[in-house]
């Protein structure tokens, strides 16, 4: 512990750990995230060194590393606490999402790190999806980067509404409060329209503390908290699981004996009592519960985001990827959906191929027919696009081949959200927001089918498919020409030559549009069998 | 609204993990270590298959180095709950005759531990293993998903894992592929005794202070729990009052000097620490990155 003080003179920092209560009542998840070497994860490495979060040992080690790989010359490297890959500390920069675990007096956090790296955006994301809350950094040097506003961008379709920026560095530009004003004026004014409810901008440096745990003297002109004031007193906009009724994603059904049958989910929303009406989704049948199982036993009730077991007071057919729906009159499956995407393949979007589509514990095959826009992430516009490259966002409509139980993603998040799956490589491609329902909504309308219709004939630009349609058009076109060109010659006329010239162009590609559809539907029946995701249960 | 405690949300997503591996895998295992986080693991799963039993085994790769009070406690709770244990040990290891004083640690842990591990999901071609591995406990396990897929030759590439947003687990594999699954993963070691006390879990006595023969070395005191411990020239046995924080092997294992006696000590103890739990751990300082090798190499 000697050598540690000896090289990190960390002002305000008390060695000893806070002392936790017994309660410790609320829960914040939150994300850090912005540009690389916005220093995020030197700041949850400070804030975790400040709570006590860090042992002897392990400031010990990352002294030890901090001469090794470290960017700070002398002075403890608080990135290499959180940068736990080799990779990741040979480059100095943070490749995948970390989780970090840290308590106050006040508060219990779980602390998402993620990538600034453009290509790690989906890593970003992920720590986004379960974030009730953002710290977006900014380099006080730099101002506001290309990142910044794709990051702002993802945290708020993931539907975190209250976002904290972090302008770092301040120790660089001399705690300038010009500089601070005219960042937050910036940032103000480039996430306008992002729906954020709240906006908390705070100078800091995380590498010396500043405005960290306690108030800085280098910026006596900042009035507000410091950081880990602003998280410990945050209270994010819950999310709205409180709606009469219930939602109950069939997980697994528990079958131990012919005696017992029952059906394992975590409620998704509302409040369910032994004794109310349920009807099973997508079948539309109706019964009653009859016993709600706890861990221990029954229970007389349970609420949103608890996992139980029910049983039913009818035999009914219920399977994994049901939901069982108490209320909600109002709810259809729906084997069309309108949903916001976000590209995570290493391939990009291809318009009508297969791929899996999991929403909640249903699993079904999915084709995006139209992909309606994509984001342009500088200026938030949006435009017309075929494909969307890793990393890329848009607005797509998804025809799946059995109907699914889906609400919009901002109403509730467990059966809002899906991810797409590539069938061959199972790689995640994609992660998806539903916006709204089609099967009773709007459909498609003429204008959006006949799109659809050219995205689905020639493909993406780009994409494997739209090459091979290319190709054999201009084959079709060059061979149905010279067939033309000989009867012609054979015939003396060059009527007859132009008219067989269209009779073989026009039958050929009937005949090929046949022929790889039916091509397409066997390829598709001759993929192996999905035996991971029809186990069903054991 | 029903409020759920910071516990019962861990639990709940917990039970949430446990019961997505039984509907998309073949054939789970739960890897039951014997210590405190195999003890809440194993308490989940009792939960999450209520009324039911757990349908899948415990599976223990034994060293046969374990502390004997580990293996007495491993074979009662078995016994208790009604499940069946698998006990796999590395024979050829046996043979070869490879133990962590001849052998070294990093040896040791990879032929016994690594390669027994290798082994028995083989044997029994298990798709999913359970393990009861936290994100707290080291900066490589940071970066771990929940469904951690490994190779046919069971190796985690930490450069290329699929992203797990929401609860929303993509549980396809090839054929071969098989996960490692940690329903722990957003807990701490605070979290995990708060819930032991909570719950009333039964844990292995090792982790309560008591009077044990320990032996100073390497700046760790080793408890001498049988007789394969030779002592060195000018060592000799002291008998302190200690406890462990985290159970392995116990030539491996470092104890504590510490009258905590009860749950609430050994709470109140680990709040006031200054040490991770993992530092008596010796095979964790083989080199920095160590953790991480051994991850790739097939290890939890």
């Amino acid at each position: 512990m000697s050598a540690v003080a000896r090289l990190a003179p960390v002002p305000d920092a008390d060695p000893a750990p806070e002392a936790l209560p017994q309660g410790r009542a609320s829960l914040l998840r939150f994300i850090t995230c912005g540009s690389v070497d916005d220093g995020k994860s030197t700041l949850i490495g400070r804030m975790l060194y400040e709570a006590g979060a860090v042992f002897d040992d392990q400031l010990d080690s990352l002294a030890k590393d901090s001469r090794k790989f470290g960017t700070q010359g002398e002075a403890l490297d608080f990135a290499l606490l959180v940068d736990g890959l080799s990779a990741e500390r040979e480059q100095g920069i943070t490749i995948d999402v970390a989780y970090r675990y840290f308590a106050t007096a006040r508060r219990t956090f779980i602390v998402a790190d993620t990538p600034g790296h453009e290509q790690y955006t989906r890593n970003m994301a992920t720590g986004a999806s379960t974030a009730d809350l953002a710290v977006i950094l900014v380099d006080a040097r730099k101002g506001l980067l290309p990142q910044t506003r794709r990051h702002s961008y993802i945290v708020s379709s993931l539907g975190v509404r209250d976002v904290i920026v972090a302008i770092n560095k301040m120790d660089l530009v001399g705690f300038s409060k010009e500089t601070f004003d005219a960042i937050e004026a910036d940032y103000r004014a480039a996430v306008a329209g992002l729906g954020f409810s709240s906006i908390t901008c705070i100078p800091l440096s995380a590498r010396d503390g500043d405005n960290v745990v306690t108030l800085s003297a280098r910026t006596p002109w900042y009035a507000g908290p410091p950081l880990l004031s602003v998280l410990e007193d945050a209270q994010p906009a819950g999310r709205s699981a409180d709606e009469p009724g219930f939602l109950l994603p069939v997980q697994w059904i528990n079958r131990p004996n012919l005696d017992f049958r029952g059906f394992a989910g975590t409620l998704a929303s509302g409040t369910l009592i032994a004794g109310d009406a349920v009807t099973v989704l997508p079948s539309g049948r109706t019964t009653r519960i009859a016993r709600v199982i706890g861990g221990d036993g029954d229970l007389t009730r349970a609420g949103a985001g608890q996992a139980i077991t029910v049983t039913t007071v009818d035999e009914v057919d219920i399977a994994r990827g049901d939901v069982l729906v108490g209320g909600h009159r109002e709810l259809r499956p729906a084997s069309q959906i309108s949903a916001r995407l976000i590209w995570t393949g290493g391939e990009p979007l291809e318009i009508g191929r297969e791929y899996q589509l999991k929403l909640a514990s249903a699993v079904v095959n999915a084709r995006i027919v139209l992909l309606h826009d994509a984001v342009d992430i500088d200026t938030f516009a949006t435009r017309a696009d075929e494909t969307l490259p890793m990393n890329g966002i848009g607005h797509a409509t998804l025809k799946l081949d059995a109907p699914v139980v889906n609400v919009p993603y901002a109403r509730n998040r467990d059966l809002g959200g899906f991810i797409l799956i590539d069938k061959v490589s199972n790689e995640t491609v994609a992660f998806g927001l539903v916006v709204r329902d089609l099967s009773g909504g709007t459909p498609l309308s003429a204008r959006e089918k006949v799109r659809a219709a050219a995205q689905g004939w020639i493909g993406a630009p780009g994409s494997a498919r739209r090459g091979e349609v290319l190709a054999g058009l201009s084959w079709r076109l060059a061979s149905a020409a010279a067939f033309g060109i000989i009867v012609a010659i054979a015939t003396g006329s060059p009527g007859w030559g132009l008219a067989a010239g269209a009779a073989d162009i026009s039958a050929r590609t009937a005949l090929r549009a046949l022929h790889d559809g039916l091509w397409r539907r066997a390829r598709e029946r001759s993929l192996p069998a999905d035996v991971a995701e029809s186990g069903g249960g054991i | 609204m029903i409020q759920m405690s910071h516990l019962d949300k861990l639990e709940a997503e917990s039970i949430f993990i446990i019961r997505e591996v039984v509907a998309t895998c073949d054939n789970p295992v739960l890897l039951y270590s014997i210590g405190k986080d195999s003890a809440v693991l194993l308490h989940l799963v009792m939960k999450a298959f209520h009324p039911a039993k757990p349908p899948f085994p415990l599976l223990h790769v034994d060293t046969t180095w374990k502390f004997r009070d580990m293996i007495a406690f491993r074979d009662e709770t078995a016994r208790r709950l009604g499940l069946n244990l698998i006990v796999h040990i590395n024979e050829e290891g046996v043979k070869a005759g490879v133990n962590p004083f001849a052998s070294g640690s990093r040896v040791h842990t990879d032929v016994m531990k690594t390669q027994g591990l290798k082994q028995a999901l083989d044997k029994y071609g298990f798709d999913a293993a359970f393990g009861g591995a936290r994100r707290d406990e080291e900066k490589s396990r940071a970066k771990e998903r929940v469904f951690s897929l490994r190779s046919a030759e069971h190796r985690w590439d930490p450069r290329n894992q699929r992203p797990e947003p929401w609860s929303l687990f993509n549980t396809r594999k090839k054929k071969g592929e098989s996960f490692r699954v940690f329903p722990l993963s957003n807990w701490t070691e605070a979290d995990v005794w708060d819930y032991i006390a909570r719950e009333a879990i039964p844990v292995v006595p090792l982790y309560f202070a008591a009077p044990r023969p320990v032996v100073r070395r390497d700046g760790a005191l080793i408890m001498r729990d049988d007789d394969r411990m030779e002592l060195k020239p000018g060592e000799v046995i002291e008998t302190l009052s200690v406890r462990f924080r985290t159970l392995g092997c116990y030539p491996l294992t470092g104890a504590v000097e510490s009258d905590a006696a009860t749950l609430e000590d050994i709470i109140a103890e680990m709040r006031g620490s200054r040490a991770s739990e993992r530092q008596g751990r010796i095979i964790d300082h083989d080199g920095a990155g160590s953790m991480e090798q051994k991850k790739h190499e097939g290890y939890f």
